[in-house]
């Protein structure tokens, strides 16, 4: 593995070198390095790229790294990974894709991550896109992520895209059972000409169901963003999605919530804001002697920190 | 040392030229000077004027004898004034820490910070990693607020009526900080403020009404005539509380 891959393997997994437990380092479409564990497996799939991921139930405290790194400007893949998660497991996932591209054609990942997660089982899952190069060609990434969630099994998504991806088109889909509950943190900040869409779809079928998606954004320069969350309550649940983003210069922010009850005891919130950095925080920090620029990098980063 | 020379500010409202501030002359060079005055006097103007937030039409400001006038907000900053809000700013992410270290204006480690948020009246441990949002009463982000003052232990610290939109339990001890300060500053404290026990710790009192300095004294000057202004002992907390 050379300089920039590892660079780029730091950035999305904050890993250096091999990572502890089990682990599928996928680097330019080919495997380059797996570990399995007593209760973690990883096996390729014969039919299509990707892998399937099975963590036997009751594991506990274990993880499983998958980064994805490509350096090979042009590569485009389309990668399906599978994750069944037996029932009473706890466990963190870290998936998190890099890209370095320094020629002239697009390159792109599309991940598609799948989870099966048995009852009142737990699961961290940590993903984090980054790209970089000084090539003209695109970045792009379009993970998508299908949860399905039996009784009591909880999903808590964390993911963060703040540099370099020049389009993503993310989707990310629950499904909940009886008392399962799916909580997502998203952070994203574009520049430049990027675009960025996420679109977020769950149901919510089983009883006492919880879903909570919260969106932080910042968009910078000629950048544009767009927010789809839809929540469809089937049966007595909580709902609540909240899209707060940031924006600046030329960009353009879109929030659209839609959602549907169908049961009386459907409760479903969306919140969004959308506005510049507040004068008055910039005065603020200007008068703890911060230029004008440093005030607002302050506030960005402390916004999708 | 901070003077004020003839400082003016109009803003045209509807078409009209209306004086917020009229030739504000004074010189600071006290330990603890308080502004009083009734409200929309130009008290909260003249001291984002000083600031930097605001620039007078016309006028000018000397720090230690520098002209400061033509200098941004930033900039003050770096020359050694602070500038406490009388509606504290709420940031979303950044938290306690955060903006006690940005004061600091150099890393400072979280046993100093602990210290600044106790003098204060802050638990410092429930307290350093609070994001200052909406979270916070009103009562909690004023502390923060005189916190970050603290911490930068400038030569000037202007603070604008930190009582506001406090309770009076929250105020009490409120109170005593500033009673603290008063004896260990470097610098000069310059406190816009309506309350009598913030002024009668004052070394001086400027009573600003209708954008005009009315009478610059100290305590024992001008206390007892806005107090008889007021309508005796009795009357005076409401004369304060309602401004005059």
């Amino acid at each position: 593995m050379d300089a920039i891959e590892k660079n780029l393997l730091e950035q999305v997994a904050d890993i250096h070198g091999v990572p502890e437990g089990a682990y599928n380092i996928r680097a330019n479409g080919k495997s380059a390095g797996r570990n399995v564990t007593a209760n973690i497996d990883i096996v390729t799939k014969e039919d299509k790229p990707g892998i399937d991921i099975f963590i036997k139930a009751g594991t506990k405290n274990e993880s499983v790294h998958i980064p994805v790194i490509l350096s090979q400007a042009g590569l485009q893949e389309s990668v399906y990974n599978d994750f069944h998660i037996g029932e009473d497991a706890d466990v963190t996932i870290v998936a998190g894709c890099g890209i370095h591209n320094c020629g002239v054609d697009t390159t792109q990942h599309d991940g598609i991550h799948t989870f099966y997660i048995g009852k009142n089982a737990n699961v961290r899952y940590i993903e984090k896109h980054y790209g970089e190069g000084d090539g003209k060609g695109q970045n792009v990434m379009n993970p998508t992520t299908l949860v399905n969630l039996e009784e009591n099994a909880s999903f808590e998504m964390e993911s963060t895209q703040i540099k370099g991806i020049d389009s993503t088109d993310r989707v990310t889909k629950g499904v909940l059972k009886d008392g399962a509950s799916l909580v997502v943190r998203e952070k994203i900040m574009t520049h430049g000409t990027q675009f960025a869409k996420t679109n977020f779809e769950v149901e919510l079928n089983g009883v006492d169901t919880k879903t909570n998606i919260i969106s932080r954004s910042v968009a910078k320069e000629h950048s544009s963003q767009t927010f789809l969350s839809k929540m469809i309550g089937n049966n007595q649940c909580t709902g609540h999605s909240e899209c707060d983003a940031i924006i600046m210069d030329r960009a353009s922010v879109s929030a659209i919530p839609e959602l549907t009850a169908n049961h009386v005891d459907a409760s479903l919130i969306h919140e969004a804001a959308i506005g510049k950095i507040a004068g008055e925080q910039l005065t603020k920090l200007m008068t703890l002697g911060l230029t004008e620029k440093e005030a607002e990098e302050q506030i960005v980063n402390g916004f999708l920190k | 040392m901070l003077e004020l020379q003839n400082i003016c500010y109009e803003v045209d409202d509807k078409n009209e030229n209306k004086d917020i501030l009229k030739n504000i002359s004074v010189k600071i060079d006290e330990r603890f000077v308080a502004i009083t005055g009734p409200n929309g006097g130009g008290k909260s103007t003249l001291a984002k004027v000083i600031a930097g937030i605001i620039t007078p039409t016309s006028g000018r400001i000397l720090l230690d004898g520098e002209d400061i006038t033509g200098l941004n907000i930033t900039e003050r900053a770096n020359k050694g004034i602070s500038f406490a809000f009388q509606q504290p700013v709420r940031f979303k992410g950044l938290t306690v820490k955060d903006l006690v270290t940005l004061a600091a204006g150099k890393d400072i480690n979280v046993n100093e910070i602990c210290e600044i948020l106790s003098e204060v009246g802050l638990c410092a441990r429930e307290y350093v990693d609070r994001e200052v949002n909406a979270s916070l009463s009103g009562g909690e982000l004023k502390r923060i607020e005189i916190a970050m003052i603290i911490a930068r232990g400038t030569k000037l610290s202007i603070f604008d009526e930190p009582e506001a939109g406090i309770d009076l339990w929250s105020f009490n001890s409120l109170i005593k900080v500033f009673e603290k300060m008063h004896q260990v500053i470097n610098g000069s404290i310059l406190i816009i403020s309506h309350q009598e026990r913030i002024l009668d710790i004052a070394d001086k009192i400027i009573v600003i009404a209708s954008g005009e300095i009315q009478t610059v004294g100290t305590k024992e000057e001008v206390l007892p005539v806005l107090l008889s202004q007021a309508g005796g002992t009795e009357a005076t907390c409401k004369a304060l509380a309602d401004k005059f």
